[in-house]
Order: C-alpha cells, then structure tokens, then sequence
C-alpha cells in the first residue's frame, strides 16, 4: 500500500500525485518506472517515476487519463491508498557528460522527460529541451523543465501557446545549426518514431523510452517485447529507454492496439457503473 | 478419484477431480501393508511419515493423520493436487510391483481437504531465536524454507516480486487443477506460522541483498524460480496474438481475465488456438485455452507423444477435452495480416532420428514438407530459464552454463557466505515436491549456519 500525500491536476485528464514510497524513493533513478494496481479486480499499470525524492521517502507520478486504469486512479483523492506500488523498475539511464543534450517531451511524456534531462544536467552537460502538447492547456512542468535546461522550447499543435507545432520541427531546426551529442524524446509512439527518423541523418545518438503493454514488469511474462536491432528484447527489464534508430516502432504500434476492444468495454462499464453511482447519491 | 466429465468442466475454470468420500478414503488407506521400511518414504523429498499418516487415516483419526503429514509438509493440499506421485512415492510403493500401488496423494489430498473444511488449526510457535532470515520469493520452495525456519523459531521474511504469494501456484497452474483459493490458505497457514510475507518487493530492485544485510538479516534463501519465458526465436513472434505460456496463465490465474470485465485484465482468444509444446505447461496452456472459450485448440509438438515431457495423466485429460496434438510437426514462422496479427504458423514435418543428449530420438526436419496451419491464437510452451533480474544484482553469486545458481544439493549453500538457493532457479524447471525439499534441505542447512557458520569450511 502506498498513500497519495498530493494530488494536483496539471492539465485537462493530466494527474500529478506525489506517493509515500520510502521503498522505491531510496532505489530509483532517472529512466525507471513503478508498476501499480489500484483494486483487487484492477490491471497492473506500469507508470514512469517522474521525480523522487528519497529522504522524504516519495516519488512523483503523472498521468493521462486515457482508459478506466488511469480514470480510476484519477478518483483517487489525497490520503487514499494505492493497493500495489512496484518499483523501481526498468534500467536507469547512463548518466554522464555527453555534451549537449536535447531533451524532447511530447504531451504526458514531459514528465518523464524530466528526471532525464535533470540528471544529465547535474552531470554537466548542456540541455536543450523541447516540450509540446496539442494545446496550451495540456501543457504542463514549463517552469521545472526551465530550471533543468539551459534553453527551452515550447510548441502547440494549435498555436495556442508557443511556437505552433511539432515538436520535431524544433528539433530539425537545431539539428541544422548545432551540434548535438544526444537526443532523448519521450512521449508518444509516433512522435519517437518521428524523432528517431529524424535524427538519424545527422547520426545523433536517439534514446526513447517505451511504453508497450506490460502485466509483471519482473521480465516474467514477456508481453512487454519489442524488437530492437532485430533481437526480441523485453521493456520492462531491458528497458524502457532503447536506441531510438534500432526500434521497430510499426511493431510496437500495432501491439499496443492488442487490447483495445476489451478496453472500449472495460471503461464503458465503468462510466455506466460510475454514473449509476452518482444518480443513487443524487436520490 | 471420480471426475467431472469433460462436456460440463470445459465450460467453467472449477476443480476436475472431484477428491475421495471418507469411506474410500479409509479403505484405501485399509490396504497399506505398513512396511517396515517403506519405500513410499523414501520417494518422497520432503520426507513425510506415509505409513504413518495412512495407519492414522486408516483408523478413522483424520485429525492426528494430518498432523502427522504436516510434521513435514506446510503444503499438503498442494501437494495432494499437483505432485507427480506416479513418479515419487507410489512408484516406490510395494503394493504396485504387483497390482495398485496406495493412492497416496489422493490419500493426502483427502486429508487437507477435511482439515480445511473443519479450518485449519495453527500450532502457537513463540520467536525463540531472536535472528533474521530473508527468503526471496514465495513459490513452494521458499514458503517450505520460511514454514521450516519459522518452526525453529526464526524470524523469517519472505520477499514477493509480484501482488500475490505462491509463485508458479498462484500464476501458472490453472485454476482448475489447484484452486487459488486452496493455495492462499495454505500461505496462510506459513504465516500462521509467523512468517511475514513483503509483497511486491522485488529483491535486486526493490531492495538489493546488500540491503537486506544492512537490515539485519543473517542468511537468504534464494528460490525466484525460472520464470523466464523462452521464445522459438522465429519470425513473426511479436505478431498480436502469439502469447507466451507465461503471460498467457498469467492474465488468466494471477489476473483473472477469465473474469473479464468484472477483473480489468483481458486476454484475447480466438476461435483456433495453437499451443506450441508438449510439457504440463502446454497441456495447462491448452486446456485453459478451451475454458477461455476457443473452439478448436491443437498441440503442436516436434516429437511423438511417448516423448511428451507432460504427465500422461495431464495428456489424457487434455485429449478428452478435446485437445487435439499434431506430432512431429515444427513451427518456422509465424503469418500474419496487414494489421499485425497472427493469421497462420507456417510447421514443417519430422521425422525422429538419433537420440541426443537427453536420450530422446532428435526430431529432425523432412524438407519440402513445409505446410500452414490457420489459427488465431499461439501460444508458446517451449520452456522457461532463469530470470537474470536477481541474479544480476548478486555480483559474484556462481551461475552454470544455462545462468542457473550453482547449489550444492545437500544443503543449497551456494559459494556466497549465508546465502543459500533451491528449487527451479538452480534445477530448472521441476516440480513443486522437488522445490519443496530443496527448501527442506537449505532450511536445516541455514539452522546449522546459524548456530556453528564454521562448519561451512568453504566460507570460513
Ligand atoms: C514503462 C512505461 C511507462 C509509462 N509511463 C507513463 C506515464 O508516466 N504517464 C502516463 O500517463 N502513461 C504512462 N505509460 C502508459 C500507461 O501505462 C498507460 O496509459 C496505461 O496503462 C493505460 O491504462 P488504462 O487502463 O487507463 O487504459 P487502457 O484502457 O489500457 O487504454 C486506453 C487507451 O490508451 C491507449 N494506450 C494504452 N496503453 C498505452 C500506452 N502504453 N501508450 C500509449 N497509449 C496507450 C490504448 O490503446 C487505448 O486507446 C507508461 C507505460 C510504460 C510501459
Ligand atoms: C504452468 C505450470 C504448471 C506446472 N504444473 C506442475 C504440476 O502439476 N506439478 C508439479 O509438481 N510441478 C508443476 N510445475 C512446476 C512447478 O510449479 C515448479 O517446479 C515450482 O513451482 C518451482 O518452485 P520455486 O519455489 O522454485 O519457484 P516458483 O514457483 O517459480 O516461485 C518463484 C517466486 O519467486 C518470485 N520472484 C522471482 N524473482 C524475484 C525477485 N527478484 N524478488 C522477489 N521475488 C521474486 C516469483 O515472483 C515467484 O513468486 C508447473 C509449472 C508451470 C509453469
Ligand atoms: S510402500 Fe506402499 S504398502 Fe508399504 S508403507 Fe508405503 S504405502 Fe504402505
Ligand atoms: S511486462 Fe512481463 S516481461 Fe515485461
């Protein structure tokens, strides 16, 4: 069991919480991530740490409300209790000098840009961030992604904020002026892909992490694979972070879809489940 | 043991075998010769007292002959469910040279069953040694390990990577073959016992052995088990719908898609399912695959069935479900469609020729015999190793070639001082009995560590 001690909401469907977790606050590193399970029925959900902080004993997740799971999390309020907190798990990143630094955060995936960029910065290096979101509401950590680099950019694919957007065509423009010793993009599966492709001419290194379907995340089961440079490898503990140019994204595309069926009923259920539940309080 | 027939159990995930009334029980039990030096014992690795508890059984004293099992097995109702008797304890009994050998798990599964309906009792065992132990996961080895240790009056943590205790109980043996329900008294018994269980703690992540050190504990015992799925590394096997046997009894036990939507975890079935193997866990695979609603589920198996490392019992009840094998027959590819799922295995036919290392004829390949089968579903059953997560984290810990901990098999101390190790994660995969007395063994073991470390020479 782990408490939620904070609970803020960053974003439309975009939850922050800061959890009590001694046991996974004192391990964790930049890259790694939690796996938690909410009610005794619930799936086991795999979420990136966003931020730690070990003597308090807590660590920060965020995430986007996109099927009943993370819609159920989001209900829960502060002094609730999460039933399952996993972690750390997955491979840190290497954390060195490599120079200068990009960091792309699309949409939920700044959080988990984060304490990436933060380590590499405490390292030394030279960090340059791109942070986007569809609108200027989504957008969220502006100020704490600011703190940790030493240029920031901003897009929106509408304009409503920022330069109007990808945050790829950020990315191209620096490629083109500047050397740059890594990128690391997080976010989604597309945008990676993008990145990645991207990148690639210039031969900059490209790390990304993934996030495919999991059950254990101990590297037990082997739902989380991806084909990377053409070997099987398993996310959760080869993983999460990969060469970007080795990833088979089509793949990965296509199997995070394996489920979204049953995940369209499961969260039907629930909203008829919730509203009923509501109209019997309302009476 | 009268069974469920096949048209009603397909259609539900409850027990097969329907377990002995008490009159057969007792007659059964009537027919033991009680040996002067039984056989049946020594097939046994955790060293039950059989003509003992069968006399007590016999005389109608059901609850002294449970005591007396659980002198030496924390796990009897387990065990009377999923123990290859065959293979242990009947084969050795005399009774069978001639005819019917005593039905000695059915015997002990009877007895755990009365036990449980009456609810079980727990002896009241004080903390008399004021010392730690750390065992690292809750499969039957480490429960064996901590229930032993606990006796003797240690203080003993058990560490669980995943939600719920058990291992390969709780996530891979199908429901109906060992209801999980049986299996979380059972845990709960061990604990009775005083044995605290930490879930979702996962040791070389969560915590490191150093760690644990640093907390206190004086020994470990290391029973993660082989948990790692092996894959037939060809191509096409990250298509939607080619499982792993591991993830495939996973969603279905520990997450209980079977209950889908009421539990959250899915798991898709299709119309043809193909189970790659032939060992329990594929049977269990394909058996869980014709529950979950699949209307054709076959087998696919490079050798001939006299070579299935499965139960025959195991392979029976599969065919009278209706389970169909295709023998010597190996996959080469895995077919899709345009949107990433599984349409087809492209097999090729075999033919045994020499036998290899393992004294099986080596299934060899008959070119040009490639052919498809068109399915919907696959599942892997090839065999599981060790998962490198832990041993990672243990530098210097000594693995064999295969990544497995090298044990010594007498007392599972390993060449790290304190640290001992048992069942599947240093034998491969086994049997539950087998992890059960290799947890029996670094227990007595760890006690002697504990109370004279200098008669370990190698880690003086
Ligand atoms: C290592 C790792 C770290 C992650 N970190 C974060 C994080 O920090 N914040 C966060 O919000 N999410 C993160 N995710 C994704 C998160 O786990 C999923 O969003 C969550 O499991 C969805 O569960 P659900 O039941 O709410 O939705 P579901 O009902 O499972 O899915 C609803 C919809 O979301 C899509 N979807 C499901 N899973 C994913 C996924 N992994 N990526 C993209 N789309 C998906 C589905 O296709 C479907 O359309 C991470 C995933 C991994 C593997
Ligand atoms: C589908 C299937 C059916 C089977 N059927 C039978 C049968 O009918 N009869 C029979 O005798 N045998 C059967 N077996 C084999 C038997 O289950 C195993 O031999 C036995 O469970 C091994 O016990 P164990 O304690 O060594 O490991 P496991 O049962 O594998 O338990 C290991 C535990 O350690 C945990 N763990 C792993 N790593 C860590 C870590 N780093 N930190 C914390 N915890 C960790 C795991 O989560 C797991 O709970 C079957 C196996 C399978 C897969
Ligand atoms: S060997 Fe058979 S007959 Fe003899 S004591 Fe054991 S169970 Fe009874
Ligand atoms: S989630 Fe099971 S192996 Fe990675």
């Amino acid at each position: 069991m782990a408490k939620i001690i904070r609970k803020e909401t960053l974003a439309p469907q975009i939850k922050l919480m800061v959890v009590d977790a001694p046991w996974v606050a004192r391990k964790a590193k930049a890259g790694q991530f939690v796996v938690l399970r909410i009610t005794e029925e619930g799936e086991r959900i795999p979420l990136t740490i966003a931020d730690f902080d070990p003597k308090a004993g807590t660590v920060i997740i965020i995430f986007q409300e996109v099927g009943k799971s993370t819609m159920l999390l989001g209900t829960l309020e502060e002094g609730d209790e999460i039933l399952d907190f996993v972690g750390p798990l997955g491979r840190e990143i290497e954390e060195k000098n490599f120079g200068h630094v990009v960091c792309v955060g699309g949409g939920v995936g700044i959080a988990p840009t984060y304490p990436k960029a933060k380590a590499l910065k405490e390292k030394g290096n030279r960090i340059t961030s791109i942070i986007g979101a569809r609108t200027k509401t989504m957008l969220f950590w502006e100020e704490k992604m600011r703190e940790v680099s030493d240029e920031l950019f901003v897009t929106t694919d509408d304009g409503t904020y920022g330069e109007k957007g990808f945050v790829t065509q950020v990315l191209e423009r620096i490629l083109k002026n500047e050397k740059v010793d890594l990128v690391i993009a997080v976010g989604p599966v597309i945008m990676m892909k993008m990145v990645s492709v991207i990148t690639k001419p210039h031969d900059v290194p490209t790390l990304v992490s993934l996030n495919p379907i999991m059950v254990d995340g101990t590297g037990m089961c082997g739902c989380c694979r991806v084909t990377v440079g053409g070997k099987c490898k398993f996310t959760c503990v080869d993983g999460p972070v990969f060469d970007g140019h080795k990833v088979n994204f089509d793949e990965l595309l296509a199997r995070q879809r394996i489920y979204l069926e049953e995940e369209q009923r499961a969260l039907e259920l629930w909203t008829v489940e919730k509203a009923k539940e509501e109209a019997s309080r309302v009476v | 043991m009268p069974q469920r027939p096949p048209e009603e159990r397909i259609r539900d995930f409850y027990e097969v075998p329907l377990g002995l009334s008490e009159w057969a029980a007792v007659e059964e039990a009537k027919r033991c010769l009680k040996c002067k030096t039984p056989q049946c014992v020594k097939g046994c690795p955790v060293e039950i007292d059989i003509p003992g508890f069968i006399e007590l059984l016999a005389q109608g004293n059901f609850d002294e002959a449970i005591v007396k099992i659980k002198e030496k097995n924390n796990l009897p109702a387990i065990c009377g469910r999923v123990c290859p008797q065959e293979d242990q304890c009947e084969v050795q009994c005399v009774l069978g040279k001639k005819g019917q050998p005593i039905a000695i798990g059915y015997l002990e599964r009877f007895l755990a069953d009365y036990e449980r309906e009456k609810g079980v009792r727990s002896p009241s065992l004080p903390h008399s040694r004021n010392r730690k132990v750390a065992v690292i996961g809750s499969g039957p080895a480490g429960l064996t390990c901590a229930g032993d240790l606990a006796k003797m009056g240690y203080r003993v943590t058990i560490f669980e990577a995943l939600h719920a205790p058990g291992g390969v109980l709780i996530y891979g043996i199908p429901e109906f073959r060992l209801p999980k329900a049986i299996v979380a008294q059972e845990v709960h018994y061990v604990q009775s016992l005083g044995v605290e269980i930490q879930l979702s703690r996962v040791i070389g992540k969560t915590y490191t052995l150093d760690d644990l050190r640093d907390a206190g504990y004086e020994a470990f015992f290391i029973g993660t088990g082989a948990g790692l799925p092996y894959f037939l590394e060809i191509p096409g096997e990250n298509l939607n719908g080619v499982y792993s046997a591991n993830e495939f009894l996973t969603r279905s036990n520990l997450m209980k898609a079977y209950l889908f939507p009421k539990f959250d975890t899915p798991v898709k079935i299709g119309r043809r399912v193909a189970v790659i193997g032939g060992g329990n866990v594929a049977m269990d695979s394909a058996r869980t695959a014709l529950r979950l609603g699949a209307e054709e589920v076959c087998l696919v198996y490079r050798r001939t069935k006299k070579e299935m490392p499965a139960r025959v019992e195991e392979v029976e009840r599969a065919e009278e479900e209706g389970v169909n094998c295709i023998i010597l027959t190996n996959p080469v590819r895995f077919v899709g469609n345009e949107n990433g799922w599984v349409t087809g295995i492209e097999c090729i036919q075999m033919e045994l020729g020499e036998p290899d290392e393992s004294g099986r004829r080596r299934p060899v390949p008959v070119p040009g015999s490639e052919f498809v089968i068109p399915i919907d579903t696959v599942v892997v059953a090839i065999g599981q190793g060790p998962n490198p997560l832990f041993l990672e984290s243990v530098p210097g810990l000594n693995l064999n070639r295969k990544g497995y901990i090298v044990a010594d098999p007498e007392t599972g101390a390993t060449n790290l001082r304190g640290v001992f190790a048992g069942g599947d994660i240093v034998t491969g995969a086994a049997t539950v009995i087998s992890a059960m007395g290799a947890g029996k063994k670094a227990a007595r073991a760890i006690e002697r560590f504990l109370e004279a470390p200098d008669s370990f020479p190698q880690w003086r």
